[in-house]
């Protein structure tokens, strides 16, 4: 699967200008993945429309540019690939990403790291939701420098929080018989 | 600054490719060697807190609400080599789970905010230190190399979108430079003010990241500080032309900006013969100059308000 993206990104990529009916095929062959898969089609356009300031922006840079031209193919063009990445998103889990990674040799530090990355994003998006939540039930004060001091501090809270189970996630490898 | 797939040509994925590999292969060798085992877990918790924090809004103006990127904030607390490993995994899963940057521009991607954000900062963050003593000094240290990560990075980006006929140069860098040069000064702010509250809380955690093994940490900032010079050589040089000499570019891809950008004001016009040097180039490069001595300013500024008097430093410090 993930071998697959590759090669249809790549195949968007490499595909030139010239010919229209090639972006047609690759979107066709999108589109009927898609449907394959059950991918909710209002979920991938509001992906697409999310990720797509940044689309819509350095295209229009190019379209100021010396090859004016140039920027309808550039919008197609990322427009597929984000479709193909959002398609390999909903269709794939984390773990099996994982897997291909290691077996493509990919140093365990890494895999290691991004595997504890994908565990603990949860726990740590919940935990500064949660302390957001008690800020904002304490704080009376308006105003933006009290917003910017008291984020900040959430933030630095968030970070010594991590550490510390950093900490108890080592201990607890170890006390399985793990070695890091 | 995330690079979508489709705005790379195939030469530049490749070479971003191998440079952020061999840089990310070179910083996860280190880390494994430097890093007692003790803080590997770290790493990968400190990802998640990248992400965590990111999603902590801080209000601009208007309505609108930025948020921390965390290169340099990450670089000053754990360390040049394990700050690109943290930076890469947060790119590769925001790549893979979030289509946010595209999967063969993932090297780029890297490359300029892994590797160029995280070292650029970094050396900012230690150059500065180096002049300005005491805590306060440390602060106003990693305001000013917030700032410099995300303006390097965005030039960088600049570059490769430039080196692949996307984006002309003329029109690219003033407007990546330009629109990083405010989005810095809030990242600079915010880190810093992140950075202040750790040392509230648990200064320990800061003292454990800086001093002792400072030689080690040397070694590996100097060869990944020479894999992004490379880069920005190979990206950013073909346009900007004329520098004054080997040693002022080395300067400018270290994070110097600020000083490095001003003989390029000295030289005379008429030199400027390559296409991409117009007078909007030549104006963002002059906005940069003001703009880095103006956040380095504004980054002592806010250092003095944070740590109000040197005693309140000598507490934070112990």
């Amino acid at each position: 699967m993930v071998a697959g993206s590759m090669a249809l990104i790549l195949a968007i990529t490499l595909t030139p200008a010239e010919r229209p009916e090639w972006f047609a095929a690759e979107g066709a062959l999108i589109m009927s993945l898609l449907v394959l898969f059950r991918v909710s089609p209002v979920l991938v356009l509001r992906r697409l429309l999310l990720l797509s300031p940044f689309v819509a922006g350095t295209a229009l840079a190019a379209a100021l540019g010396p090859h004016g031209a140039g920027w309808r193919v550039l919008a197609l063009r990322s427009g597929l690939c984000l479709a193909t990445v959002i398609l390999l998103s909903e269709t794939t889990r984390f773990g099996d990403l994982l897997g291909t990674l290691r077996r493509a040799g990919v140093p365990d530090l890494l895999t290691t790291t991004l595997a504890l990355m994908h565990r603990y994003r949860f726990v740590l998006a919940e935990e500064s939701v949660r302390m957001a939540r008690a800020r904002a039930a304490r704080s009376f004060t308006k105003g933006r420098r009290f917003a910017w001091m008291s984020s900040a501090s959430l933030v630095g809270r968030l970070f010594v929080n991590a550490s510390l189970r950093a900490e108890r996630v080592y201990d607890a490898m170890c006390a399985r018989g793990g070695s890091p | 600054m995330h690079i979508p797939d489709g705005f790379l040509d195939a030469k530049t994925a490749v070479a971003t490719t191998a440079l952020s590999a061999a840089g990310l292969g070179y910083a996860l060798r280190r880390a494994r060697r430097e890093l007692p085992p003790r803080r590997v877990p770290l790493l990968g918790l400190s990802a998640a807190f990248l992400f965590a924090a990111q999603m902590v809004n801080f209000p601009v103006a208007g309505g609108t609400s930025g948020h921390l990127l965390g290169a340099a904030l990450v670089a000053a607390l754990l360390g040049p080599c394990a700050a690109v490993v943290v930076m890469a995994t947060v790119l590769i899963v925001q790549c893979f789970l979030f289509a946010d940057g595209g999967m063969l521009a993932l090297g780029a991607n890297i490359f300029n905010m892994g590797l160029v954000g995280t070292v650029g900062g970094y050396g900012v963050y230690q150059l500065v230190q180096s002049i300005l003593p005491g805590f306060r000094g440390r602060v106003a240290a990693l305001a000013f190399a917030g700032w410099c990560s995300t303006v390097l990075a965005s030039i960088s980006c600049a570059g490769e979108l430039a080196w692949s006929g996307t984006v002309a140069w003329g029109i690219g860098f003033p407007a990546m430079a330009g629109v990083h040069m405010l989005i810095g000064t809030g990242e600079g702010l915010i880190s810093a003010l992140v950075f202040a509250a750790v040392a509230r809380t648990r200064p320990d955690l800061l003292s454990a990241a800086s001093p002792g093994d400072a030689a080690p940490r040397l070694r590996g900032f100097v060869v990944l500080g020479l894999l992004a010079t490379l880069g920005i050589a190979l990206f950013v040089a073909p346009f900007a032309r004329p520098w004054p000499d080997g040693l002022e570019r080395v300067a400018t891809t270290l994070g110097f900006r600020g000083r490095a950008a001003a003989p390029l004001l000295q030289a005379p016009a008429a030199n400027y013969q390559v296409s991409g040097m117009g007078p909007s180039v030549m104006a963002t490069a002059a906005a940069g100059c003001i703009g880095a001595v103006a956040a380095f300013c504004l980054a002592v500024a806010l250092s003095r308000l944070l740590v109000r008097t040197q005693d309140d430093a000598g507490n934070l410090r112990a």
